[in-house]
């Protein structure tokens, strides 16, 4: 917000620095009162310690972000194969539709839209554990 | 009512709602930072609309139906793409990049390697993708005006960037989250209703497709407004008043199978159920053909939807009107799950011109004897709806499609004359010695806004000569530029700690390179064999050559990695709220 307050915008009289105030979370408080090291200390640190918590973090981020991409790159490079070597899949018709059709303009929104909920549920499960870990004495 | 009168009613409202939007902005934006970016403070499901509104552009919004129109099954893959993209971009750099502060590509390379030289490249590479997508934007503004009102070619794109210039000066439009929410409802329902009633139209009439050539299912009556050759599947005798490979004609023509010049001026009448022919650009074949899976009549059809896929999917995290809207999130948890309300609207969305596509194969297969198939959404309405209905719907889909021009084309306004001002104008000023260290508020947002001239001056005269390639597919290639680009170096620089400034700079140079080279080459020419499908679709090879320049430089040049890159790492994958106590810690222990 001191962006916003500029000399000119004061009124006249008023002392020609606004006092600094300083604002801090009661958090810090609480955490500063740890006298041991802590997971989080030894992150931010950069320690060795530190650094494989944060290198698992990323790990169990990185393969839950892959086995997302592969599933994404089954069901899609999946339907383009199928329907290039089996022949059959387009003679195949739902409700007077082809069945190609039914699965790239309809069916696979919803396996997307699920695959998306999987990856929020699981990522943020992932970053719980860790704060959990972090937190721990 | 007059169906112009409908038609400009509709287009004036959508341009008044934008330009009001502008100037509550410029009440609102109190600061540099507002006049960017809206206050983060913007829940997920309207950043999700508002992210969904700049995303839907003019080429999901016209370009698919035409594409499907006219080639079938395989552009299935544009709308499925365009909305897995977002969930690759969900799983591999959402949460990450929004907790990387960054605002814009550049920035993020910025804070990632903390090297001014790939900030620049970066910066280069987004005023190119952001031009080559403003491209298609500002021609289907004009393909709109000239086909639903008969406005000269160059009248739409001009008032498109004309107006988002007004909303751009008046006010950072894109900080308005509210506005672009609305954009995308509105798109979404200038679709969905004409196509419910389409739908139910077609049912009425019980009409099948048929397996042979497209026939007209009515009398209709084409004017060629530029010259065309077009190809005749079978032999057919049509009406046609003009030149007709070089001879007058007035009357009934024996068109045989093969090619055929139309001069500009001609007159075709085609009756119910003559076989149309076809544009020489586009592919004439069977309806069968047009259904399958690779019958789309293209080269080596496999190769080009699996390279179409990898483009779009990875494409999707690198354009630059993309990211500034997640930093409109307050965290990276937010970021995800403003994603996944992402996903879902644009599920719902691109349900949509699929119908007005197959739809339209049945009953505007006219447009394939101009090409004007992108004209398709605008179209159809009024030819399968007709009287008061079918004029309201025309101006209805009209509106929607202006929505998607304004709001995709303002995003990507700001973005590259964000770039520009920042990175071009701002570094001239200080060569030429002006550069006075008072930076100030109102000099910025000057500069701003000259970069906006640039910013979508250029694109709209590059859009003034006349494009062989459909709407989606000149998008479809700055997707494959952003993927070829950007999608390495987000990948590598959040999950890869080893990435150096020399290997990030080679790649983007490689792949930025070797991917505009064929973009150019596919819009110029129109190569065919091999070669052609390779440069047409060139993220199956230019992406994996990005990604290998990238690694192998960095492993070349091992003492590059930024010496703070265990900090960012920290900043880009820690929860925020495990970052607060971090920083608090780091207060406490100096």
């Amino acid at each position: 917000m001191t962006e916003d307050v500029d000399a000119g915008a004061l009124p006249q009289g008023a002392a020609a620095a606004p006092l600094r105030v300083r604002i801090t979370h009661p958090r810090a408080t609480a955490v500063r009162r740890a006298d041991h090291r802590t997971p989080g200390r030894e992150i931010d640190e950069q320690t060795e310690l530190g650094d494989v918590y944060m290198t698992a973090l990323i790990r169990s981020q990185r393969r839950l972000a892959g086995t997302v991409c592969a599933a994404v790159a089954v069901l899609l490079v999946g339907t383009a194969v199928v329907g290039a070597l089996v022949p059959r899949f387009a003679r195949v018709q739902l409700f007077g539709i082809p069945l190609p059709w039914l699965v790239l303009g309809l069916f696979v929104y919803p396996a997307l839209i699920a695959l998306g909920w999987y990856t929020v549920r699981n990522a943020e499960r992932n970053e719980r554990a860790f704060t959990e870990l972090v937190r721990r004495r | 009512m007059n169906r112009d009168y409908a038609i400009g009613l509709a287009v004036a409202g959508v341009v008044f709602a934008t330009l009001l939007a502008g100037s509550l902005g410029l009440r609102r934006a109190r600061t540099t930072g507002d006049f960017y970016v809206a206050a983060r403070a913007v829940s997920p499901r309207w950043n999700a609309a508002a992210i969904g509104g700049e995303y839907l552009s003019a080429a999901s919004f016209l370009g698919i139906a035409g594409l499907v129109l006219a080639y079938g099954f395989d552009m299935l893959w544009y709308p499925v793409c365009y909305t897995a993209g977002y969930l690759v971009l969900l799983a591999l750099v959402a949460a990450p990049l929004r907790r990387s502060g960054a605002y814009t590509l550049p920035d993020f390379a910025q804070i990632r390697l903390g090297s001014v030289r790939v900030r620049r490249l970066a910066g280069a590479l987004v005023v190119l993708i952001g031009w080559l997508y403003l491209v298609p934007q500002l021609q289907g503004a004009s393909l709109a005006l000239r086909t639903q009102t008969g406005a000269p070619s160059w009248a739409g794109g001009l008032l498109v960037a004309v107006v988002v210039l007004a909303a751009v000066a008046m006010g950072g439009m894109r900080s308005i989250t509210f506005a672009q929410a609305l954009q995308y409802w509105l798109k979404f329902l200038a679709l969905f209703v004409p196509a419910l009633v389409l739908i139910l139209v077609w049912q009425h009439r019980g009409d099948g497709l048929g397996s042979g050539y497209p026939q007209a299912p009515q009398r209709t009556v084409v004017h060629v407004g530029s010259p065309v050759t077009v190809r005749a599947p079978v032999a057919e005798t049509l009406r046609i008043d003009g030149l007709v490979d070089g001879r007058r004609a007035t009357g009934p023509v024996h068109l045989s199978p093969g090619e055929h010049h139309l001069a500009a001026g001609t007159r075709v009448t085609l009756q119910r159920g003559d076989v149309v022919p076809v544009v020489s650009s586009l592919p004439a074949q069977r309806n069968a053909s047009w259904l399958r899976p690779l019958g789309s009549g293209q080269q080596h059809p496999l190769y080009a939807s699996l390279s179409l896929i990898l483009a779009i999917c990875l494409g999707t995290m690198g354009l630059p009107h993309v990211l500034v809207r997640f930093y409109t999130n307050p965290d990276g948890r937010d970021a995800r799950r403003t994603t996944l309300v992402v996903l879902a609207l644009l599920s719902s969305f691109y349900l949509l011109p699929t119908v007005f596509g197959a739809l339209g194969r049945r009953y505007v297969p006219d447009l394939l004897l101009t090409g004007d198939t992108d004209a398709t959404v605008l179209t159809l309405p009024g030819r399968l709806v007709g009287g008061q209905g079918g004029v309201w719907l025309s101006a209805l889909v009209t509106a929607g499609a202006f929505a998607a021009f304004l709001s995709t084309a303002s995003g990507l306004t700001v973005s590259v004359a964000g770039v520009l001002s920042q990175d071009v104008l701002r570094i001239r000023e200080r060569t030429r010695g002006s550069g006075a260290p008072d930076q100030s508020r109102a000099r910025r947002i000057r500069l701003f806004r000259v970069a906006a001239v640039a910013a979508i001056g250029v694109p709209y005269l590059l859009s003034l000569p006349s494009q062989h390639l459909g709407l989606a597919v000149v998008v479809g290639l700055a997707f494959a530029v952003a993927a070829a680009t950007f999608c390495p170096l987000l990948l590598l620089g959040i999950w890869w700690p080893r990435l150096t400034v020399a290997g990030a700079f080679a790649g983007l140079l490689a792949g930025g390179v070797l991917a505009t080279a064929a973009v150019l080459v596919t819009l110029l020419t129109s190569d065919s064999g091999w070669l052609g499908a390779l440069l047409a679709q060139p993220a199956a090879w230019a992406v994996p050559i990005t990604f290998v320049v990238m690694t192998a430089v960095s492993r070349a040049t091992p003492s590059g990695t930024p010496p703070d890159v265990g900090r960012v790492m920290v900043r880009l994958h820690a929860p925020e709220t495990l970052a607060a106590e971090l920083r608090a810690l780091d207060r406490s222990s100096h």
